[in-house]
């Protein structure tokens, strides 16, 4: 009986993992990937993921328990908005995020307003609101899996994502 | 041997040859007649001094009248065995020091057999099975006096067969007690499994006591936070179906699932009124987040808090006229308390480092919260008017209390920090702890579990 239980978690994790691709994993894999595409001679296509990743930024990072964009964050939001100025037919969708250091209902709300403040500056820089829209996922989806400062600070992040 | 005074003081007759009652949905009780002199109501055990002083119980097997009732006996008396135990307030005595039998002491118990092996309460108890029904006759014995204190005859259908367990554990408890036990009862919690950055997590449910585990959502969808309805048959929690994180209700009946109210952004941390007819929630719009209530005739929606800061976590108090929240608006996370109607704010908690996860308990009393000082999480109550800040345990990271329904025990979620930059050694697990900062268990889960809640007792 809890052995067709486990099996069923197991399969629920396969299945997501095959049909669903994390902008984390997006990003990472690009980023490896990225040497051998390069390698060829070959640019990541324009105005996709692997573009805003290698080309732009994808993300920024917070300080803990703030929300606000610092300023050596800003031009990467920047960059970003002039590159969604350059393919107008680009929708993207902001992921906010937080450390493992809080409680998840406070984390997620955090990650809400992170999202939101990048969103606010890439609309200040041109960018039409409709064509942005947010998401936190809290502390639940960490990028770095480490249980330290470093992993911390990469994981306080709003990630911009082409839908 | 020090003479000890018996478990009941006072003594009086019960009233026989009471109807039968519906204790639980298939489950019926009814007294059972005397077998000794009977001692009722009022129970004289301090509860204060079974922290260091926990009772000593015997519970034999239950006696039965077919091999088939018998293993269902054993098991029954496991089961109690197992509850009793785990509470940290009895101490099952030892069994192989049993002088009389099983079956012997169901028949009629020979006190000084118990006594003399330090049982202060004695439970005997007889299954048997009619059919697909078993009734179970249970008693419950004051070893020093040699007076009966209870007698109940239950009879379910087989497949209830703990229920009835669990509902004699809370007799037991009761009795002795003085207070109402929590053993019947189920909790819903995360389940969460596979890597550390892409984990699923699926709404699971079980008895208290890890029995009869199952899952509610099948993992496409991230669950997190349930919480009861106060009739144990609704959940309300926070889902990302559509990748739309909304606020839903979940029927444990039907299995059906609807979205909570008409928010255009977020909604998050739901928990039910204590008359179980409206929902209160956060609500994320531009940079706040706000508590609302929603009304679950009418759908409509009513805003207690606005501006100024991320409002989240809310919870009534038992009488339903105040709540408890976690507010950033001054700075760092703290609590407040606010009327019903949204009046009257005040901040209670002024320790330090940061506050969150407010919980009321059930006999209104304290507030449980998650604290967060020192790179330390810790679990901790405080009256609620801020004083009695009392801490329970501490550790790397831990949150999310979520009381029994007679307040006497708290279950919460305690994180263990990754090893390695691959996430290696993350673990994330139910325990429980007496409110009174002993007796700490881990709370065995088939994956790592998130996010407890504990439902009220079920009948």
């Amino acid at each position: 009986m809890m052995n067709t239980k486990l099996l069923g978690a197991f399969a629920a994790v396969a299945l997501l993992a095959a049909c669903e691709s994390s902008s984390d994993q997006t990003a990472a894999a690009t980023g490896t990937g990225a040497a051998s595409t390069l390698g060829n001679g070959a640019a990541p296509r324009p105005g996709s993921q692997e573009d805003l990743v290698a080309n732009v930024g994808d993300r920024v990072f917070f300080a803990t328990d703030r929300s606000n964009i610092a300023p050596d964050q800003r031009p990467v939001l920047e960059r970003q908005a002039a590159w969604l100025q350059r393919y107008p037919q680009v929708t993207v969708q902001i992921e906010g995020h937080a450390d493992e250091r809080g409680t998840r209902e406070y984390n997620l709300a955090l990650g809400q307003r992170r999202a939101n403040s990048a969103r606010d500056v890439l609309v200040a820089n041109g960018v039409a609101g409709s064509r942005i829209s947010t998401i936190s996922y809290g502390k639940d989806r960490p990028a770095a899996l480490g249980s330290n400062e470093e992993a911390w600070a990469q994981n306080r992040r709003a990630v911009t994502v082409v839908r | 041997m020090m003479p000890k005074p018996p478990l009941i003081g006072r003594r009086a007759a019960l009233a026989t040859a009471a109807a039968a009652t519906l204790v639980a949905p298939g489950v019926w009780s009814w007294p059972l007649p005397a077998r000794a002199q009977q001692a009722t109501q009022g129970a004289v055990i301090d509860i204060t001094r079974a922290r260091t002083d926990p009772i000593p119980i015997a519970v034999p097997d239950f006696a039965g009248t077919s091999p088939e009732a018998q293993r269902l006996g054993r098991d029954i008396a496991q089961v109690i065995l197992n509850n009793l135990r785990n509470s940290g307030l009895f101490r099952p005595v030892e069994r192989a020091a049993y002088i009389q039998t099983a079956e012997a002491a169901a028949q009629a118990p020979r006190f000084q057999d118990w006594r003399v092996i330090g049982a202060q309460a004695l439970t005997t108890g007889r299954a048997e099975v009619g059919g697909d029904r078993i009734r179970v006759e249970f008693r419950l014995w004051d070893v020093l006096p040699e007076q009966q204190i209870q007698g109940t005859a239950f009879t379910a259908p087989i497949g209830n067969w703990r229920r009835i367990a669990h509902l004699i554990s809370d007799v037991i408890y009761e009795r002795l007690l003085g207070e109402k036990g929590y053993f019947d009862t189920r909790v819903c919690y995360v389940a969460e499994s596979g890597p550390r950055g892409r984990r699923t997590r699926r709404l699971a449910i079980m008895d208290q006591d890890g029995e009869n585990h199952r899952f509610l959502t099948d993992g496409s969808f991230a669950a997190l936070t349930p919480r009861f309805h106060p009739n144990a048959q609704q959940i309300a929690f926070m889902s990302y179906f559509q990748n739309q994180p909304r606020v839903y209700l979940f029927n444990l009946d039907t299995g059906r699932q609807e979205v909570l109210g008409n928010f255009p952004g977020m909604t998050l941390s739901p928990r039910f009124s204590p008359d179980g007819r409206s929902v209160i929630l956060s609500a994320t719009r531009g940079n706040d987040a706000n508590i609302f209530v929603v009304d679950l005739a009418t759908r409509r929606e009513r805003q207690l808090t606005s501006g100024g800061g991320l409002d989240v976590s809310p919870c009534f108090s038992p009488d339903g006229t105040q709540v408890v929240f976690n507010s950033d608006r001054g700075g760092d996370q703290q609590l407040y308390v606010m009327s019903a109607d949204g009046g009257n704010v005040r901040r209670i908690s002024f320790g330090r480092g940061r506050y969150a996860t407010p919980v009321w308990s059930p006999r209104g009393d304290l507030i449980a919260f998650t604290r967060i000082a020192n790179g330390q999480f810790a679990i901790g109550v405080m009256r609620p008017d801020g004083s009695g800040e009392r801490i329970l345990t501490e550790g790397w990271g831990m949150e999310g209390p979520t009381f029994a329904p007679n307040g006497r025990v708290m279950m919460y979620f305690r994180e263990s920090p990754a090893r390695d930059a691959r996430g290696g050694g993350y673990s994330s697990r139910l325990a429980s702890i007496d409110i009174a900062g002993f007796n700490e268990r881990q709370i065995m889960t088939p994956t790592d579990a998130s996010d407890p809640a504990w439902s009220p007792l079920l009948s």
